[in-house]
């Protein structure tokens, strides 16, 4: 297993060495030579023209059972109210399920929850919901094994969840017990037509690379996303679909850990993920206090105040207000960024905002490659000028 | 108590460029480091060791170049390291990783809990704390800001979650991530580093585990990369000139017509 180069196939001629995503490759006396770190992705064989360059293939383990079919979302709900990311995976589960003419299912686990009907509005054709006060609250052991079971018996070849913090946490659990691939934080799904394979695409290395990822042998393929990657569809009152109630059967289920006690973080009005507009701020502002200035205009707008790893680190604002990719991926109608330069991190978070303003002193900040409008100039002058020509 | 770390060597990514001739990652000059979240799992077991005695163990997955990661490991606290690396074991998707990690556990026996950071700074996907957790069939709790209590075979930490923090108790074995809130990591110590240069770390390959070859690197991997790309940027947005009171006033007007304010 591994990548072989065969030196006498190689003539030299360098194809290979600007396709590495890793610049693992160098010509070395007319001959490649492959520095430590390989992930064996395959970018150089493909660019070689003199079959020098081979990845061992891996022996297909078992064939995909065509027993699986249909697409399931995990409809995640906190407090009886379903989550912005379930609807925005069925919005994208709708387009997935037309491409492979199958049904569209939302999976959905909690206790009275009164919008079940508006899954389907929103594209669901059936609803599994397993409804128990035990299920309440966020159990991430009963989860686990519930939608295991579910997956088990229904056998779904494509299953998407968000990647909140409940996500990321159990899903991989569920993939673990049902040796299946998953694949994390996708920005991009669509479909290999001709394979039945499902394309999932997301960002690595700090958003410096895009991998597309699939996974061929195992079903079902798994994939989280991120919130607010993609848009919902506007709700169609009249599409009719079928809920679906399934018994929670807790003395089969055993939960290992207690959750004891939830605190809410109070520290502020407007919560990013769910705010139109968002003023950010970054290094730029200088010192904590400084935030005042974006909290006034933050005020006048009704928007929520975002903020750069940069700031947080500095323990300038809570973590809760973090933008990009350790951070919240947010995408609001109006995004203002001031004094953030924009490394990649931070646009990995919120560059498919609907429009993005970027203020900074620096022309050559990366952050106005993605603006749509941008103000180079001093954000300390900027931003006043803004609040008060809106309280105008 | 008896703690293992897990941690991932990785370059340094955050002055990561690209060179705009070739598209590629410009390497040079960049260190490879622990991942940086892995540092504060690190912390995080040395403070439990000083708390409560025991021994903390670092463990990685990696090319042999990994071992200078463990080395810096048992400078800042660790007690004793192992590298897990077999040519096998490249390519290894988040499955593979876990289940390779996973028998190095139970070859390394008796343990109180197992520590992850949150995510690495390369692959950023957080999946291999959890999907080792299931395949040692322990308990697990993800982003953990502070262990509170460990008594009586229990644990009991904050963990946090996008509307705040849970308290969550766990009983021993068990496997959490933490992330950076928890503790602010140590610089290693002048012992540290006396010690690091002197540390045996073993290396474990494929036959030391008793691992079937087709279970790791990109054999064992049920995901496979099929194309890598550099994102496009499309620079379409319009930079404002002029004096600053009428380019605040330009793009009012852009806001006003675009219906944001």
């Amino acid at each position: 297993m591994g990548i072989q180069i065969d030196l006498d196939k190689c003539v030299g001629c360098g194809d290979c060495v600007p396709v590495c995503p890793f610049g693992l490759l160098e010509i070395v006396d007319d001959k490649v030579q492959l520095k430590e770190g390989c992930t064996l992705c395959g970018a150089c064989q493909e660019a070689c023209g003199y079959e020098a360059i081979l990845i061992e293939a891996v022996p297909e383990v078992e064939a995909v059972s065509d027993s699986h079919q249909g697409i399931w979302v995990f409809a995640e709900q906190r407090n009886g109210k379903l989550k912005g990311v379930a609807y925005e995976l069925l919005a994208k589960g709708r387009e997935l399920a037309n491409t492979l003419q199958t049904d569209l299912s939302a999976v959905c686990f909690g206790h009275g929850i009164d919008e079940v009907n508006r899954l389907i509005a929103h594209g669901a054709d059936k609803v599994y919901m397993v409804d128990s006060p035990d299920l309440a609250i966020n159990q991430e052991d009963l989860y686990a094994q519930q939608l295991i079971e579910l997956i088990r018996q229904h056998k779904p070849e494509i299953v998407l969840a968000g990647a909140t913090s409940l996500g990321r946490a159990f899903i991989p659990r569920v993939a673990a017990i049902l040796k299946t691939g998953l694949t994390a934080d996708c920005t991009g799904l669509d479909i290999d037509t001709e394979n039945r394979l499902l394309r999932q695409t997301r960002p690595t290395f700090g958003g410096n690379i895009m991998a597309t990822i699939i996974c061929q042998t195992k079903r079902p393929q798994m994939s989280t996303v991120r919130p607010r990657v993609f848009k919902k569809n506007e709700p169609d009152e009249k599409r009719k679909g079928q809920i679906i109630k399934v018994d929670f059967n807790r003395e089969s289920i055993t939960s290992k850990t207690k959750l004891l006690n939830f605190v809410e973080d109070l520290t502020e009005t407007v919560k990013i993920e769910e705010a139109d507009i968002i003023v950010s701020g970054g290094r730029g502002l200088g010192k904590a206090e400084n935030f005042q200035l974006l909290r006034e205009l933050a005020s006048v707008m009704g928007a929520a105040v975002g903020a750069s790893r940069a700031t947080v680190d500095e323990g300038w604002i809570p973590y809760s207000h973090q933008v990009g990719q350790t951070g919240k991926t947010v995408c609001p109608k109006l995004y203002i960024a001031c004094g953030i330069s924009g490394a990649v991190q931070h646009l990995a978070g919120m560059q498919t905002s609907d429009v993005i303003v970027a203020i900074n002193d620096d022309p050559n900040a990366p952050i106005f490659e993605v603006a749509t409008f941008g103000i180079v100039g001093d954000l300390f002058k900027v931003v006043p000028m803004l609040t008060e020509k809106l309280k105008g | 108590m008896n703690v293992i770390v897990c941690l991932k060597q990785v370059p340094g990514t955050a002055q990561v460029k690209i060179d705009p001739e070739t598209n590629t990652l410009i390497r040079e000059g960049i260190e490879n480091v622990i991942n940086p979240f892995d540092t504060y799992a690190l912390e995080e077991g040395v403070r439990l060791k000083e708390r409560f005695g025991g021994k903390v163990t670092a463990m990685s997955m990696g090319p042999p170049q990994a071992e200078g990661a463990l080395r810096e490991a048992v400078s800042l606290g660790a007690d004793e390291a192992i590298l897990l690396s077999d040519k096998a074991f490249a390519g290894a998707d988040t499955w593979a990783t876990a289940y390779t990690l996973a028998s190095a556990v139970n070859k390394l026996g008796q343990y109180d809990i197992i520590i992850c950071g949150r995510q690495t700074l390369d692959g950023d996907t957080g999946q291999v704390g959890p999907e080792l957790s299931e395949m040692l069939e322990v308990p697990f709790v993800a982003y953990v800001s502070r262990i509170e209590e460990i008594a009586d075979g229990q644990m009991r930490v904050q963990r946090m979650v996008e509307e705040g923090h849970e308290v969550i108790e766990a009983p021993l074995p068990t496997v959490i991530t933490v992330v950076k809130e928890i503790n602010v990591p140590r610089l290693p110590s002048l012992r540290g580093i006396v010690k690091s240069k002197s540390a045996v770390i073993p290396v474990w390959t494929v036959p030391d585990l008793g691992v079937d070859q087709n279970k790791v690197g990109l054999a064992g991997s049920f995901t496979k990369v099929i194309k890598v790309f550099f994102p496009q940027r499309v620079c379409q947005g319009e930079i404002f000139q002029g004096e600053l009171g009428n380019q605040v006033e330009c793009l009012m007007g852009k806001l006003k017509d675009a219906g944001l304010v």
